[in-house]
């Protein structure tokens, strides 16, 4: 209701009439109704609005020294690096939505969705949804440009969904079971649908040494070192840059 | 985003480390590349305007001119840059195409210059992106038909051993072409008219007898009238008969339209003169004679703008069948609430529903005749509204007919207009062209001139004031004349000889519009084949290996395009046709993104199943490496 005169809020004073000022009318519950419907700062357009968000927030990245002392990459290929990301995002993110999309085109057999979300929250440290330069040039720098032991520790953080330094077989289970469908259905031989389960069977038969059904970063790095193939598989990219 | 997927491929297969403590197997030999060349600006000089760029981006797209090796063919050795003789503007839009991966089409480029940069340039237009496909593709489709036009015309043009059905049927359909048919199509069109004018004649009540009642003209001149409907019906018969002898597919000219009406123009003297005069079926026979009133369509052969206005009401059809149908719906409602609303009203005219029916659409269609009023306040008031709604009806889907009937008579005007506009240009080109060739003639006359005599000094002079540029081309005129053992005339010369001008063995070119002709012609065939062929013909698959091989730095260079994963030929030229074929497979990206990822196969294994490729990219065998 109206604000009555404070002046006139003298016990026992004459009532004064109260006075249409532009602060009592705020107070007005039927005022501040319309004005909240007419600005539109309703609830419903919270979803399109973070869009618009991300694509005009602009990331810059850290500086060009302090990359070059985070990552073993040297200043050109940084800077290479740089400008065919920013080529691809102008805005200096990738969301989940457009990295999903790029990944998939490489496997247009198969799903590869949901792999790419277990990549993207890979590469995401922060888990903020989006990867920046900084993530993207960082797991880069480990995957292609860190010992062997990073490596492990990075696929290894893969493999943990949840990230709680334990490889359930559930976790690993959703991981093959991703790989496969990247392969899609046309291949030979047909991928059956217990084929990731056999797969997750026999990696924890390799990797679980103390048969407690879930697998630690040590187990893991122990077994992968001890496994030549592996270990020549891990040097597979060294010149991918 | 459609450029840069090549550029996230190095980042693809640093992720692929993933896979490997989970791997069953060893994995394949990764390819090295044996230079490794750090990035580098390239200058591309296009008529003076100089582009730079990064090397990388131009690699993008490996199967056109500036992605391969081909551009090395442009190179200019003293400024270290590709020089290209092409215009510097739409080159712009090549270039964003390689930058940004869309492809733009810049409005106010012609689409013969647009495409054929694109051509020259080793780009199909179909990558254009959406937001120019649109315009891109009305232009196109405009031009197609404007030459479509110019070619229909040609076709008029007799051939040489035509039977005479086909004169008979070539009569028909072009009038102009010759005197005969011209005669025919009038008396045709006479006698449709006649035969029309004595069909509403014969209703005319005439004079009559003082003591007898009007009787109409037909029944008055009885014998009149049957011999001009039977003559009208005999030559009808006889332009029918004499049609569906000429067509070239009998069975086709019966479903066309045009035949169908002749069919029912005719038929209902037949059935007249086959029954007699029954009492039972008089009354069919009567009704049977309105059916000649349809002779007054087989004016549509004569008149264009009929036959427009037909086309237009069928291309309309969708727009025609939803006002019916709206109106039909207005119509019940109104109907009933009518009925409804005037049943109180005493001595109304509304019975029934169908009786309002009438009212409803006379007033709908705001034409009031007035026989039936609503009397009661409910009725009027709905009535009212019934009319305004019928106004908004009727109106709305109005104008789209207009439309199109507008832009389609348009176009028909214009096709006439060029027509007539052709033969002026075509007057102007030969005047230019029988200048070159005269001079070849004057030349060759001289020069045989020359050969006869001992030529003397001054002769020789005068023989030698023509440039070299126009020695050399008639020399060649010459070459071609001896090759052909024929020889070039001058044109009096070729019209005494033969009575017929349709024979032109007359290759008169002048050097600046052969190119044109001859050159794009072949140069375009050769290379739509590079890029059009879906399957790798002998001939172009042996002129498309040699590129293939001295593209690449390594051997067997497969290319795709988008990340098609074909797994059949190596040939460039099937590669190429990787916007119309369909995803083989669950591909996730709907729309075409031209990335270039060259996927080198080992040249043992190429028609590699289908079912080993998609473990291809898990092992990745060779990829060719562009640095980001």
């Amino acid at each position: 209701g109206k604000d009555p005169n404070p002046i006139g809020q003298t016990e026992g004073s004459k009532w004064q009439k109260p006075r249409l000022s532009r602060k009592s009318l705020m107070k007005c519950c039927l005022v501040k109704w319309i004005i909240a419907s007419t600005t539109q700062q309703g609830p419903g357009k919270d979803s399109s609005d973070s869009d618009l968000e991300l694509s005009m927030v602009r990331h810059q990245p850290e500086g060009l020294e302090q990359l070059q002392a985070q990552t073993q990459f040297t200043r050109k290929e940084l800077q290479s690096l740089y400008r065919g990301f920013k080529n691809e995002c102008p805005s200096g993110l990738v969301d989940e939505e457009t990295f999903k999309t790029i990944y998939s085109q490489f496997f247009p057999q198969g799903d590869a969705t949901t792999y790419a979300h277990f990549l993207f929250n890979a590469f995401d440290m922060d888990r903020n949804g989006s990867i920046r330069f900084e993530d993207f040039v960082l797991g880069l720098s480990v995957l292609l440009r860190g010992s062997v032991t990073e490596k492990l520790r990075w696929a290894f953080n893969l493999y943990d969904i949840n990230k709680d330094g334990y490889i359930t077989k559930e976790e690993m289970l959703a991981i093959m079971t991703s790989i496969y469908d990247m392969m899609g259905r046309c291949t030979l031989p047909s991928v059956r649908d217990d084929s990731p389960f056999e797969h997750v069977e026999k990696f924890f038969q390799k990797m679980d040494r103390n048969r407690d059904g879930v697998v630690t970063i040590d187990e893991f790095i122990e077994t992968c070192q001890k496994d030549e193939s592996i270990m020549a598989s891990m040097q597979l990219f060294e010149n991918v840059i | 985003m459609a450029a840069g997927v090549a550029a996230w491929l190095p980042f693809a297969r640093a992720a692929a480390i993933g896979w490997m403590p989970v791997a069953n197997l060893p994995m394949p030999v990764a390819p090295t590349e044996k230079s490794k060349r750090q990035d580098e600006l390239i200058i591309l000089n296009v008529s003076g305007r100089r582009f730079q760029t990064w090397r990388n981006t131009l690699d993008r797209y490996p199967d056109t001119l500036l992605g391969s090796s081909e551009k090395e063919f442009f190179y200019n050795e003293e400024t270290k840059e590709y020089f290209f003789d092409r215009d510097p503007d739409v080159f712009r839009s090549v270039l964003n195409f390689y930058r940004t991966g869309k492809l733009h089409y810049p409005r106010y480029e012609c689409i013969s210059s647009y495409d054929e940069e694109l051509a020259f340039f080793g780009i199909v237009p179909e990558i254009i992106g959406d937001c120019c496909y649109e315009e891109y593709k009305d232009r196109k489709r405009e031009n197609a038909e404007r030459l479509m036009d110019d070619q229909e015309d040609n076709k008029d043009a007799k051939l040489p051993n035509m039977t005479f059905r086909e004169t008979m049927w070539r009569a028909f359909e072009n009038p102009h072409t010759s005197t005969m048919a011209l005669v025919f199509y009038y008396v045709t069109g006479f006698f449709i008219a006649v035969s029309v004018i004595t069909n509403v004649v014969e209703t005319v009540p005439c004079g009559s007898a003082p003591n007898q009642k009007e009787v109409p003209c037909g029944e008055r001149y009885t014998v009149a009238f049957f011999c001009m409907d039977t003559a009208c019906v005999m030559i009808f018969t006889v332009e029918y008969l004499m049609r569906l002898f000429a067509a070239p597919s009998r069975y086709r000219f019966m479903r066309s339209v045009m035949s169908i009406i002749d069919v029912v123009a005719i038929l209902p003297y037949y059935i007249g003169l086959v029954m007699t005069d029954n009492e039972d079926v008089s009354g069919a026979f009567v009704t049977l004679r309105v059916f000649r009133v349809f002779r007054i369509f087989k004016f549509s052969r004569h008149s264009q703008g009929l036959r427009i206005l037909g086309y237009t009401l069928k291309s309309c059809a969708s727009e025609l069948g939803f006002l019916l149908f709206s109106l039909t719906m207005a119509i019940i409602i109104f109907a009933t609430v009518m009925f409804y609303a005037e049943k109180g009203s005493s001595s109304s005219k509304f019975t029934s529903i169908p009786a309002s029916f009438w009212y409803t659409i006379v007033t709908m269609t705001t034409l009031g005749y007035g026989d039936m009023v609503p009397k009661t306040i409910a009725g009027k008031i709905f009535g009212s509204i019934c009319s305004l709604s019928g106004v908004l009806v009727i109106a709305l889907p109005v104008p789209v007919i207009v439309s199109n009937f507008s832009r389609i008579y348009h176009q028909n005007q214009r096709a006439d207009k060029r027509r007539a506009q052709k033969k002026a240009r075509l007057a102007r080109i030969r005047i230019s062209k029988t200048g070159s060739s005269n001079a070849f003639l004057h030349s060759k006359r001289n020069g045989l001139f020359n050969e006869a005599l001992d030529s003397t000094e001054e002769e020789q002079r005068l023989s030698k004031s023509t440039s070299l540029l126009e020695s050399q081309h008639h020399h060649l005129l010459h070459c071609l004349e001896k090759t052909t053992n024929h020889e070039f005339v001058d044109e009096q010369y070729y019209q005494q000889s033969y009575l017929d001008a349709g024979l032109q063995n007359y290759p008169s070119r002048s050097p600046s519009l052969s190119s044109q002709d001859g050159m794009t012609g072949t140069c375009c065939t050769r290379r739509s084949k590079k890029h059009h062929t879906p399957l790798p013909n002998a001939s172009a698959a042996t002129h498309m290996q040699p590129l293939t091989h001295t593209h690449t730095h390594q051997q067997g260079l497969q290319e795709l395009s988008t990340i098609h994963i074909q797994p059949l030929s190596t040939s460039r030229s099937s590669l190429n046709m990787r916007v119309d074929e369909p995803a083989p497979l669950n591909c996730q990206s709907s729309q075409i993104t031209t990335a270039i990822i060259s996927i080198p196969t080992p040249p043992v294994t190429t028609p590699e199943g289908d079912a080993h490729l998609p473990a291809g990219p898990a092992h990745q065998n060779v990829v060719k490496v562009s640095a980001l």
